[in-house]
């Protein structure tokens, strides 16, 4: 690169058989830091990427989208079949509305307790407090965790047969060994135990995002209502919260996609089947299992995609504005 | 449809073949020195696998590559010692991609269309002639022209795809019984139940007893339909289920409907929370004696010998009891067939043809299918000339009870096509009876036939 900084503040050479007056007017005008190479090199490093994110982001939605026409099965020729798919997605598939309901009810759960349950324990935390390092190290360990992991150590505790939970109940005398509860086969219970288990992760990992904004809050604005005569609730609901709004939207952010993408956990119990269906689950046992049915899972996944815009939308806007202020 | 009802008749005759094989020796030993390789006899090749490298005529170069679903511990043991015995025959390293069984089942569409290895294993019936059809599998009619002498009728008949050329080596293949420990029997003084008026007095008497009569799980999907075909078999026979596999019988069928009454009255029996257990759980239940009675596949065997290797001499099976119908003649039970395929897409093919027909021929051996045996016995081998005299007593009732059946059926996954069979599928279908047995059947029995007949429309059907 040293070969490139005498040229560096140098003029661009006249590009040749230009007057000498209009290359000067344009030298003088296009007065510029870089050169020629330069800008081939800032365009590398921005095109590139660039070209890449177009091409598996967009260009595969732009293709999911077209494969969700087509009853395409990955081998034979695609025949387009209008919105055959989605019609069936919407009237007869009834696995699906089962599983935007699950996909709602993760991301109630996941507003309502999970969330703040992190948001919590960060401000806890936050605090002076001995040992805070080994809390903290705890609470993070579920999010580093591989997930066949996390479905074992849960499989563990919610079995019928054998599994921590029902045995200390059935060893405490409080169920008999055929009372116990199936947490993991019943239908109308699995999908909260899956999403306590879920929660386990989303606390910590909510609970670190939130931790690294408060440790960057001024110390000066604490002591200033402190000094006002707030108590720390005070302090935290009205000068702390508001502070890291731009952390806030994050959090949000983060909490709608863990919700929208919600799927290892689901998967690695029971392929999410039997009051674990997800949209995810659904898009992986239609597309990219034996079945084989790549044009109708691609019709839910892009219902998943519309689902997903919503909140991509909202959040990209409310940047934009504040960018504009 | 005819010539499934043909390839399972015919199958029936082949197991009887294969029972009687004590016949049958001579008569392979004398194909199998015709053929090109040197093919030891069994005997010879497990004393001593390697003995022979004489005149290398066997030797191959390059490479080649084996899509392995055996992932479990005992299963990929057998698969190595395989590995290794063609290696020391033809001094070619086999480079094995081993997955996990249900995970590679799940991927097989995406594996056979992308970069398959050269050569996999998969299963007999629709679901090889599925992806035959779908021109993702190479036939090998000339290599199967060098074993077929040594494969009885039935499982010849089992690897014969749509277009009628031939996909497959059958390897292995296991029964679906009901076991039970020996010692619990003798120690309770139950008897062996042989019709289903049988099977629920002894269910009653096993609960009065404090024991879970069956031993049940569901949440892999699969197990359930294994008690969905035999009760089908039994009660309405070998076609009506066959028709119902292929589409050519409703879900909303009357028969059906008292396929899920019958079931209806065995779940009481079944283990608590069997929702939420894998087939393993409920297997440790029969070893540990809580449980009295379990129906599965001969597989489990290996699960007994991983948990309790001195529980093994003491697990004995009896087919599922009779209804006393006309279809009890039939002796009709699930008995699915595992074989070795060549893909059609792999990259290296062209160059590695050669050596995976070589490999399959292997695969055709008696003495090959025996190393497999002998690492999970589970797998009872399906060429002729295995030599019988080195089958444990369960693997010799299990062919006895086979070729005693008048019909063979594949299993409710293997004998349908496979986006009906999955875990948003049938799969799906089956948990919801078994959780409300009691709910509207027909209405159930709709939802099924409205999710079949959604489908897409396969040729092959």
């Amino acid at each position: 690169m040293s070969e490139l900084e005498p040229q560096a503040f140098a003029p661009a050479p006249a590009t040749a058989g230009a007057g000498a007056p209009a290359s000067a007017k344009r030298r003088r005008r296009h007065y510029s830091l870089l050169n020629r190479r330069d800008k081939l090199l800032l365009a590398t490093m921005v095109g590139v990427p660039l070209a890449i994110f177009l091409v598996i982001i967009w260009g595969m939605t732009f293709v999911s989208v077209v494969l969700s026409f087509t009853n395409w099965d990955g081998v034979n020729p695609i025949a387009f079949i209008g919105v055959d798919n989605y019609v069936q997605l919407f009237t007869t598939y009834q696995f699906f509305w089962p599983a935007v309901f699950h996909n709602v009810l993760w991301l109630l759960f996941f507003v309502a307790f999970a969330t703040p349950m992190g948001i919590l324990l960060a401000v806890l935390l936050d605090r002076p407090l001995r040992g805070s390092g080994v809390y903290q190290s705890i609470f993070f360990t579920p999010v580093v965790l591989s997930l066949a992991v996390v479905g074992f150590i849960w499989e563990l505790q919610y079995n019928a047969l054998d599994g921590f939970i029902n045995s200390a109940m059935v060893g405490m005398g409080w169920m008999s060994p055929n009372g116990t509860i199936d947490f993991l086969g019943d239908p109308s219970i699995n999908i909260y135990a899956v999403l306590v288990a879920a929660s386990w992760r989303h606390i910590g990992y909510i609970m670190v995002l939130y931790l690294a904004g408060l440790k960057s809050v001024d110390p000066s604005l604490r002591e200033a209502a402190a000094i006002d005569g707030a108590n720390e609730r005070q302090t935290f609901m009205h000068v702390v919260f508001p502070v890291m709004a731009p952390i806030n939207v994050v959090i949000i952010v983060v909490t709608v996609i863990e919700s929208l993408r919600a799927f290892d956990i689901a998967y690695i119990i029971n392929h999410g089947k039997n009051g674990l269906e997800l949209l995810s689950i659904l898009i992986t046992n239609n597309a990219l299992s034996e079945a084989g049915l790549i044009g109708f899972g691609s019709a839910i996944a892009v219902v998943l995609l519309v689902i997903s815009l919503v909140p991509i939308v909202i959040y990209l806007t409310r940047v934009m504005r504040s960018e504009d202020q | 449809m005819d010539s499934q009802v043909t390839r399972r008749e015919v199958l029936k005759k082949g197991l009887i073949g294969a029972a009687g094989l004590t016949v049958l020796p001579s008569v392979i030993a004398a194909c199998s020195t015709s053929s090109a390789t040197t093919a030891p006899t069994a005997a010879a090749a497990t004393q001593a696998p390697a003995a022979t490298p004489t005149p290398n005529a066997n030797i191959l170069t390059g490479k080649l590559t084996l899509g392995n679903n055996h992932s479990d511990a005992s299963d990929l043991k057998g698969v190595n010692a395989i590995n290794d015995a063609f290696k020391a025959l033809t001094t070619l390293a086999v480079t094995t991609n081993t997955v996990d069984h249900n995970t590679f089942q799940d991927q097989i569409n995406n594996y056979l269309g992308a970069t398959p290895d050269d050569v996999f294993f998969w299963f007999s019936g629709y679901r090889m002639r599925f992806f035959a059809d779908k021109g993702l599998a190479t036939a090998i009619d000339d290599t199967w022209a060098k074993v077929s002498s040594n494969f009885t009728a039935g499982f010849a008949n089992a690897v014969v795809g749509n277009d009628k050329k031939v996909y497959g080596i059958p390897v292995d293949y296991y029964p679906w019984c009901v076991f039970y420990r020996k010692t619990l029997f003798a120690d309770k003084k139950y008897t062996i139940p042989a019709t289903w008026d049988d099977l629920i007095t002894l269910c009653k008497k096993m609960q009065t007893d404090g024991l879970t009569p069956i031993a049940f799980s569901d949440k892999d999907g699969w197990p359930a339909m294994g008690t969905f075909d035999i009760l089908n078999l039994r009660m309405n026979g070998y076609d009506f289920h066959v028709g119902l596999m292929t589409g050519a019988q409703k879900w909303t069928d009357p028969k059906v409907t008292a396929v899920f009454q019958k079931w209806a009255t065995l779940i009481p029996f079944y283990t608590h929370g069997y929702a939420g257990l894998t087939w393993q759980q409920a297997c440790d239940t029969l070893v540990r004696k809580t449980a009295g009675l379990f129906f599965l596949g001969l597989f489990m065997t290996g699960e007994v010998a991983t948990v309790d290797a001195t529980a093994s001499a003491d697990i004995d099976f009896f087919p599922f009891p009779f209804m006393g119908n006309s279809f009890d003649a039939e002796q009709a039970l699930d008995a699915p067939i595992d074989i070795a395929m060549i893909s059609a897409k792999s990259p290296n093919l062209a160059a590695d043809l050669v050596n995976a027909k070589a490999y399959m021929e292997f695969w055709a051996k008696g003495s090959t299918q025996l190393l497999m045996y002998q690492a999970n016995n589970g797998f009872i081998p399906t060429a002729s000339d295995a030599d019988t005299t080195k089958f444990d007593v369960l693997t010799q009732k299990a062919v006895q009870i086979v070729s005693k059946a008048q019909k063979i059926t594949q299993f409710l996954d293997r004998d349908t096509r496979p986006d009906f069979a999955g875990a948003n599928a049938m799969q799906s279908f089956l948990l919801n009876f078994l959780n409300a047995p009691t709910q509207d059947l027909a209405k159930l029995q709709a939802s099924i036939q409205a999710f079949w007949d959604a489908l897409p429309v396969y040729a092959g059907n």
